[in-house]
């Protein structure tokens, strides 16, 4: 039973991290109606800085704070300058352009920092925190409350502030949010913003797990995409509970079906996102669209 | 027109005997890698079907090169069969598993079918590590050279002998492929690609058309892999990263999808740009692939097959362009 529960917690830590992943592809798609393919890879790049930052003796609390500002100033940089031309091209130019981030930023790092595995400073402590009978890793329960905080934080954003109704207006109704006077070339670049730092929040979160190296946002990529499609590709709340569901689902099969194991789980992430596209393409909580020809 | 295709034949038989030629006035491992230029040539003429041709995306073609590159070691090392029946089979069993995902592709859209077939081609690697009793795990397995046969012994090099075979494949797929697609097939898979219902009204079966591309281009992608395993000698999971994919849709989109020629120069420039770049940074060839892809989209943008026209064809593009407004 203990050890059940600390499965499941420490599936929760991995899938709160797939879910804050999720929610950045989520916010995109959203707005723009395709994957930002590169979301990994600029979340990869802030880890990087953040490492940086910390290699020349700033303490973690500023660290963390400034890589997630940088990257969110980044991404509205990107969306203006690289984005923007491709806005109303058709979504697969902006798929390959995305590609094009995600190869530029995997190469940048390479380049800067070397292909080396690096350790990654946790700014959580390593002493396990006793419940009862059970041990849960602190680090563990630390991801969770930081990731849970920062998407309640986004909820309320979205959910309470004038500039969150102005985003979501400008997501779904372009031009008549246009019309009434909401920029929405830079609500999009917000959403840009605000993904890469839910996205560098992620890498910030998992680089002490998986080590840091400029692949290491691929994996955890691709579980977001499961993730994001088990929830609905279009919905928020979707994505955190897709993510928290998959985080706990793998680590249960990893745990406990030993024909998968721990080597399987990209090609169960890769089988779950065919079963949900092929059967329930609007996921568990997305909206099913209609097309008229 | 028929200007054009006069030229059109000429520029193939001047390319034909360069081919033929080359390997007498380059060194060795210049053929070693011209070799390689063929077999990427045939896996981007995969993509050159599917995505242009076809307009069915695939950021996991890297998965079908290396089912290729093992069908080949497996066939090779447990069972002893020859290279000349080890090829085609990777190519069947890669095409029978590209109308697999052909199948699922059918009810995948653009970007849905980009997210999966890039899951697919992340989870590759870590898929051949696992099935260990075939696969041989992470070390991968051997792959046994190409000898000339009995009366070139001595006359040419085994390099240059796999040259010639990785080029004659080269050009009969070209060739069959320029064939299948200036008829009635290139025309049905060009009309689903343009407008599927109105390819219906036509008569056109878009399931049976796309589901038959992907398995087209998946067998390509298996030959070519199959072509690389035997010129290096040995299959590992690590040369069937993501980073391969990315490579062949890189080479894809920059040479031309749309086009054979497209296909042709794409395998020039993956295998020939990672080798001029990277005594920069081993990490440049990632850096202007990357770079590249986003001037290209940004620079000739109206949606993924016109500014892909517009990449090898700018003058018949701007012509369009001029007719629909005037």
């Amino acid at each position: 039973m203990n050890e059940l529960a600390q499965q499941i917690v420490s599936g929760l830590a991995t899938g709160s991290i797939y879910a804050s992943m999720a929610l950045a592809l989520v916010l995109i798609y959203r707005s723009m109606g395709v994957i930002n393919f590169a979301q990994g890879e600029m979340a990869m790049f802030s880890t990087y800085l953040a490492w940086q930052f910390a290699q020349q003796g700033m303490p973690l609390w500023i660290a963390f704070p400034l890589t997630i500002a940088i990257a969110f100033a980044g991404a509205v940089a990107l969306e203006r300058v690289v984005v923007r031309p491709v806005e109303r091209a058709a979504p697969l130019t902006v798929v390959i352009l995305c590609l094009g981030l995600l190869i530029t930023f995997n190469g940048l790092a390479g380049w800067i920092w070397g292909y080396t595995v690096r350790t990654f400073p946790s700014p959580f402590p390593t002493t396990p925190l006793h419940i009862g009978s059970a041990a849960f890793s602190s680090q563990d329960l630390g991801i969770i409350a930081v990731s849970l905080l920062s998407l309640g934080a986004i909820s309320l954003f979205f959910g309470k502030t004038k500039l969150g109704l102005a985003m979501r207006a400008a997501a779904l109704y372009p031009e008549s949010s246009r019309v009434l006077g909401v920029r929405v070339g830079w609500m999009l670049a917000l959403g840009w913003g605000m993904a890469a730092a839910v996205g560098a929040l992620s890498g910030l979160m998992v680089a002490p797990v998986v080590l840091l190296e400029p692949n290491m946002m691929q994996g955890i990529l691709v579980y977001a995409f499961a993730a994001a499609v088990l929830g609905g590709i279009d919905s928020p709340v979707g994505a955190v509970v897709g993510g928290l569901a998959l985080g706990v689902g793998l680590n249960l099969i990893g745990a406990y079906v030993p024909v998968i194991g721990t080597d399987l789980q990209l090609t169960t992430a890769f089988g779950i996102i065919i079963v949900i596209l092929l059967f329930r393409p609007a996921g568990l909580f997305g909206r099913r669209t209609m097309r008229r020809v | 027109m028929s200007g054009m295709r006069v030229n059109k034949y000429w520029s193939v038989a001047v390319l034909a005997l360069l081919v033929l030629v080359l390997p007498r006035f380059v060194p060795s491992y210049a053929a070693f890698e011209l070799t390689f230029v063929g077999a990427y040539a045939i896996g981007i003429l995969g993509l050159v079907i599917l995505t242009g041709t076809n307009g069915q995306i695939s950021l996991g073609h890297g998965a079908f090169f290396g089912i290729g590159g093992y069908a080949v070691a497996i066939l090779a090392q447990k069972l002893g069969v020859p290279f000349w029946a080890s090829v085609p089979l990777a190519a069947i069993v890669s095409g029978i598993l590209g109308l697999g995902l052909g199948l699922v592709a059918l009810r995948l859209e653009g970007v849905y079918l980009a997210l999966a077939t890039f899951a697919l081609a992340v989870a590759t690697p870590s898929t051949l590590k696992h099935f260990k009793s075939l696969t041989g795990g992470s070390q991968g397995l051997a792959v046994p050279s190409l000898s000339p046969p009995g009366p070139l012994h001595g006359v040419i090099t085994s390099e240059q002998w796999l040259y010639y075979v990785t080029w004659v494949i080269a050009g009969a797929l070209f060739l069959l492929t320029s064939i299948a697609l200036g008829g009635r097939l290139g025309r049905a898979l060009r009309a689903i690609r343009d407008n599927e219902v109105a390819a219906i009204s036509f008569g056109v079966n878009p399931q049976r058309y796309k589901t038959f591309a992907f398995g087209w281009s998946a067998a390509y992608a298996g030959i070519a892999g199959a072509i690389v395993a035997i010129a290096t000698g040995f299959v590992s999971p690590d040369t069937y990263t993501v980073a391969l994919s990315l490579a062949l849709v890189t080479g894809a989109v920059l040479g031309g999808i749309d086009t054979l020629w497209g296909a042709l120069l794409g395998g020039v420039i993956v295998e020939f740009l990672p080798l001029l770049v990277q005594k920069i940074n081993p990490a440049a060839p990632s850096v202007v692939y990357g770079i590249a892809l986003v001037l290209f989209m940004i620079f000739l943008p109206g949606g993924i097959a016109r500014s892909i026209q517009a990449v090898i064809h700018p003058l018949r593009l701007r012509r369009e362009i001029h007719h629909a407004r005037s």
